[in-house]
């Protein structure tokens, strides 16, 4: 019957040891730790793709703008002649272009079709600008095209930009929100599964109490065990979580807001931090658990 | 080193003990009897302050047992070695990680050869990596009292001891209650044998207290 002779263990696994290896917690700790973390990288790969196209819709409708001259047909060269010039001695423009007739109706054909008769309908023609750096001054240029062409309308893209941007920027804060709520589940949850578990092991309490066990030393014994369980419960999570995205569609050109979403470069090591963070949460969250029970189990 | 001025405990508007003085001194050996449901496991929670008194004083090792934080009690607990009537263990752990739970707890190794000699001394060394529960009534109350005085505590309480054993065991955990008493230990068994107490007392030099309508005395030559 005599154990044989081992390693004496440290005062840290020996504290891990005084509570019971099993029990109903043990599962649900880790399950809630590995869903929540699962959940937590789409949460983080939906704001981070928010977050760079926010970015690449901005940086693109920013750089650019469209000059449109809606003119009496005798009137359209003359104009013409007039917003270029205008054009080429404005300060922050780097390039302007006259948009072919060509170039226009494959911009509408996605909405009209392919035989649109171009040539019989009013369609205004088109110029595009790029800015320089620094860009130039819209109002002063709107100005002189008003003076010099007054069929000439200047559209930097700001009313397009600014909605789309905002709209980005909430999901990516909509993004940021769930991981908070989805950190707080996880915390309320392990919480429930401390206290529960602290209620179920109340004879052992009692036993440590006997002979001398301080509450830190007791609550850190149920600490360890559910700060490790969470850690573990993470690391499947996260690793499942970061697969999930990984058999995401890749993002292309023609590609929407859905085949975004991922993690780009060093993107992915985001979710690495997840698993100490909910362990983290786990540590903290087990801790206040388990003080506050163990002044009720007085 | 344990003493009670004055001391009562109420609970649920009755007053279980009232007026109990008691000084436990350095070496001494107490009994204390008196029938089921008189007070004597309370009185004995009170003397190692895990409940409070209602009215007077009670103090452990000279500091009054209602200014002691949590941290406190668990450190006077050290000094003191509880045994009870049902042995409590952690019935995960093996017999000898039970034995030294009470360094565990403090974080403190505990010797081997230490933890062997006082196995053998309770006569349960070939049973040191046994389950708690795989234990018969005698071998848990010797585990017990051996985890009691593995810190070299200053005062034993000892809750029926032998409530669970029979007559042979009963007078074999005695007789290491009188070892311990012996070598400089303060000891306070709660019992209701009778027959125990007469037989320590031909042993030792045993005060004998006496719970009887709430109030401790000390019992006479009827024993």
């Amino acid at each position: 019957m005599k154990p044989p002779k081992a390693k004496p263990a440290s005062p840290a696994t020996r504290a891990l040891q005084v509570v019971p290896p099993s029990g109903p917690t043990a599962w649900l700790t880790t399950f809630t730790a590995g869903a929540m973390t699962f959940l937590c990288v789409f949460a983080l790969a939906l704001s981070l793709a928010s977050g760079r196209l926010a970015d690449r819709w901005s940086e693109a409708l920013a750089k650019t703008a469209t000059i449109r001259l809606s003119a009496p047909p005798e009137q359209v060269d003359l104009q013409t002649d007039a917003i270029l010039s205008v054009l080429s001695t404005t300060p922050g423009v780097a390039s302007f272009r006259v948009i072919e007739d060509a170039e226009a109706r494959a911009l509408l054909e996605p909405w009209f079709g392919p035989g649109l008769p171009i040539e019989v309908l009013q369609i205004p023609r088109l110029f595009e600008v790029m800015e320089a750096d620094p860009p130039y001054d819209s109002e002063g240029l709107r100005q002189r095209l008003v003076a010099e062409a007054p069929g000439a309308l200047l559209d930097d893209h700001t009313r397009w930009r600014r909605p789309l941007a905002e709209a980005a920027e909430r999901i990516r804060l909509l993004g940021i929100l769930s991981i908070v709520l989805i950190g707080a589940t996880m915390a309320a949850m392990i919480t429930l599964a401390a206290r529960a578990a602290l209620a179920s092991n109340a004879e052992v309490i009692r036993v440590l109490r006997l002979v001398g066990a301080k509450d830190s030393y007791i609550a850190r014994a149920f600490v360890r065990r559910f700060t490790l369980r969470a850690m573990s419960g993470a690391v499947i999570g996260a690793a499942a979580g970061m697969a999930g995205v990984a058999a995401l569609p890749v993002a292309d050109a023609a590609g929407g807001f859905l085949t975004g979403l991922g993690f780009n470069g060093t993107g992915w090591l985001w979710p690495l931090i997840l698993p100490p963070v909910a362990g983290l949460v786990a540590f903290s969250a087990t801790r206040r658990a388990a003080l506050a029970k163990l002044k009720e189990l007085t | 080193m344990i003493a009670f001025e004055n001391a009562a405990y109420s609970y649920g508007g009755g007053e279980l003990l009232t007026d109990v003085s008691l000084r436990l001194a350095p070496g001494s050996f107490h009994f204390l009897t008196g029938p089921s449901g008189s007070g004597k496991s309370t009185f004995l929670k009170l003397a190692y302050a895990e409940l409070k008194p209602t009215a007077g004083r009670i103090t452990l090792f000279d500091r009054d047992v209602t200014e002691l934080s949590r941290d406190d009690v668990a450190r006077s607990r050290r000094r003191i070695g509880i045994v009870h009537q049902d042995c409590k263990f952690l019935d995960h752990l093996t017999l000898a990680a039970n034995m030294a739970l009470p360094f565990t707890v403090s974080d403190r190794e505990s010797a081997p050869q230490d933890l062997d000699d006082l196995l053998t001394w309770v006569g349960l060394n070939h049973l040191s990596g046994a389950l708690p529960p795989q234990l018969s009534g005698g071998e848990r109350q010797r585990a017990a009292l051996a985890r009691a005085v593995i810190v070299d505590p200053d005062v034993i309480l000892a809750d029926e001891p032998t409530g669970n054993v029979d007559w042979e065991m009963s007078l074999r955990i005695l007789t290491l209650l009188v070892e311990l008493n012996r070598m400089g230990k303060t000891i306070l068994v709660a019992t209701h044998d009778l027959n125990l107490i007469r037989q320590a007392k031909a042993q030792i030099q045993a005060r004998v207290l006496r719970i009887s309508k709430h109030r401790i005395q000390l019992a006479g030559a009827d024993l």
